[in-house]
């Protein structure tokens, strides 16, 4: 039972059965609303949806979010390296590492992703950097993305006791050695699951490829949409394909954080 | 650094649509949360199911697509209203559900005996809720609420990918008249990182003046 409220008595029983069926019959409604809207503007025809339960349709459509992957997975592998670097900048002892790696974080944390990628897609080529597609979509999300990995590896990092770096440093390891063997191992334990939440906020990022024309899933969706004109069904595709997919990566983090809270309690329970 | 002065006009209205974006979407989302985590914790199974499917629907879909659905796809089944307003719409739904997540966190952080000693004096679900649980929730949930809103800032940027001419449309299009992006640009950025200081000024202010201690 939550906090909020007890085991129902008669009284309370009627009106949790009153609040079922109003809840329910509000779902209803605006599902036949819906239906109506879409059958009203003649978008219910078989003809506008029978593309969607064909092969090519969805192997487009796939193509497309094997694109969406690939940036992701090059942008969060670049942006965790980027980021890791910049968190050690910031518990470096010294400032001129520190105040650079902090206000980077800092300034990057507060600037929208799309502005960074109207940069590198009209200021950069005036500098004679014109980037590839794929990279003109990449750097942004990197550069962006590097400074919130950045700001979840320091809380790692500041979660692991004192202890460890000290009894590192007691057996003769360096500060860096102490910090790479003992505690980082520790700590990107410890935030794998913020980690991957963050990994699901990038792959959302990725649709930016709309405005970059890198033909990530929402792009694909947009080139289909113009060619074949079924705009509502296309765009519902593509947002059921993200909902899937970054639904099973928010579940796969909340298992990794069960399993972890699991171990931990082990852990605690053998000391 | 002229190239600004020039284009003021521009870039102020930018700024201007930018602040009206971010206020009227986060005042929606406030809203909005507070009915939705309100569902999320509700005695009842089906409203707490609404909830649930309503967060989880809104943080796996990222904005531009429901952006790109709500300014392309409603007009389809006759859904069309202003762009401000549909861009206003869609930024309070989709940040309603973080607020929603904010707000629910605070609630579990609200010690047991608060609620029972609400409904000991005989309060419904909804009036300990209302006048015992949220308002002590909202306190602890400050600073998220406050990163929520710096999120909502920069957020609305993606308004300027399907046509609204905010800051950062604004400073494009200044762009590609003037071809001078290092001012423009960085001049941009400032003006979001103002915002977003402001923010955190703010809400580090109210968390001050309004925490509970325990």
């Amino acid at each position: 039972m939550s906090v909020l409220f007890d085991e129902p008595g008669p009284k309370a029983v009627r009106r949790i059965r009153v609040a079922t069926v109003l809840g329910t019959l509000a779902v209803v409604a605006l599902a036949v609303l819906a239906v109506r809207q879409f059958a009203a503007n003649g978008q219910l025809d078989a003809a506008r949806w029978q593309p969607y339960a064909t092969w090519p349709m969805w192997r487009y459509l796939l193509d497309g979010l094997w694109s969406t992957f690939l940036a992701a997975v090059v942008s969060a592998a670049l942006a965790m390296a980027f980021g890791l670097l910049l968190a050690l900048g910031r518990l470096s002892p010294r400032a001129w590492v520190r105040g650079p790696a902090a206000a980077y974080v800092e300034v990057v944390r507060t600037i929208p992703a799309l502005l960074l990628v109207y940069v590198v897609l009209f200021a950069l080529p005036r500098y004679g950097l014109d980037l590839p597609l794929f990279w003109k979509l990449v750097v942004p999300l990197t550069v962006s993305n590097a400074a919130a990995y950045a700001e979840i590896f320091r809380a790692g990092i500041n979660s692991i006791e004192r202890g460890q770096m000290e009894a590192g440093l007691a057996i003769g390891l360096t500060r860096f050695r102490a910090m790479l063997l003992v505690v980082l191992p520790q700590a990107a334990r410890r935030v794998l699951p913020s980690l991957v939440s963050q990994s699901v906020g990038l792959l959302k990022d990725t649709s930016l490829g709309f405005v970059v024309s890198y033909g990530e899933l929402l792009y694909s969706g947009k080139v289909l949409a113009a060619y074949n004109g079924l705009l509502i069904q296309t765009y519902l595709v593509v947002a059921l394909i993200y909902l899937v997919v970054n639904m099973s990566l928010s579940k796969l983090a909340r298992v990794l954080e069960a399993r972890q809270s699991v171990t931990l309690r082990r852990r605690t329970a053998g000391a | 650094m002229s190239v600004l002065l020039d284009h003021l006009p521009e870039l102020w209205q930018g700024l201007i649509v930018t602040i009206q974006l971010t206020a009227a979407s986060f005042a929606g989302a406030a809203v909005l949360g507070v009915v939705v985590c309100a569902l999320r914790v509700s005695p009842v199974r089906v409203l707490r199911a609404i909830g649930t499917a309503y967060v989880e629907a809104f943080q796996n879909l990222p904005l531009l697509v429901l952006l790109v659905l709500a300014f392309f796809g409603l007009p389809e089944i006759g859904l069309q209203a202003g762009i401000l307003t549909t861009a206003i719409i869609v930024i309070a739904v989709y940040e309603a559900a973080y607020v929603a997540e904010a707000l629910r966190s605070g609630v579990n952080a609200v010690s047991k005996g608060q609620g029972e000693a609400a409904r000991a004096i005989g309060l419904t679900f909804g009036q300990s809720l209302r006048y015992v649980i949220l308002p002590q929730a909202l306190r602890t949930v400050v600073q998220p609420l406050g990163n929520i809103f710096i999120a909502t800032t920069m957020n609305t940027a993606l308004a300027a990918a399907v046509g609204v001419v905010d800051l950062t449309a604004a400073a494009n299009r200044v762009n590609l008249v003037e071809a001078q992006p290092i001012p423009i640009f960085v001049g941009a950025g400032a003006a979001y990182a103002l915002i977003a200081a402001l923010a955190g000024f703010v809400t580090g202010r109210l968390e001050r003046r309004l925490v509970i201690l325990r």
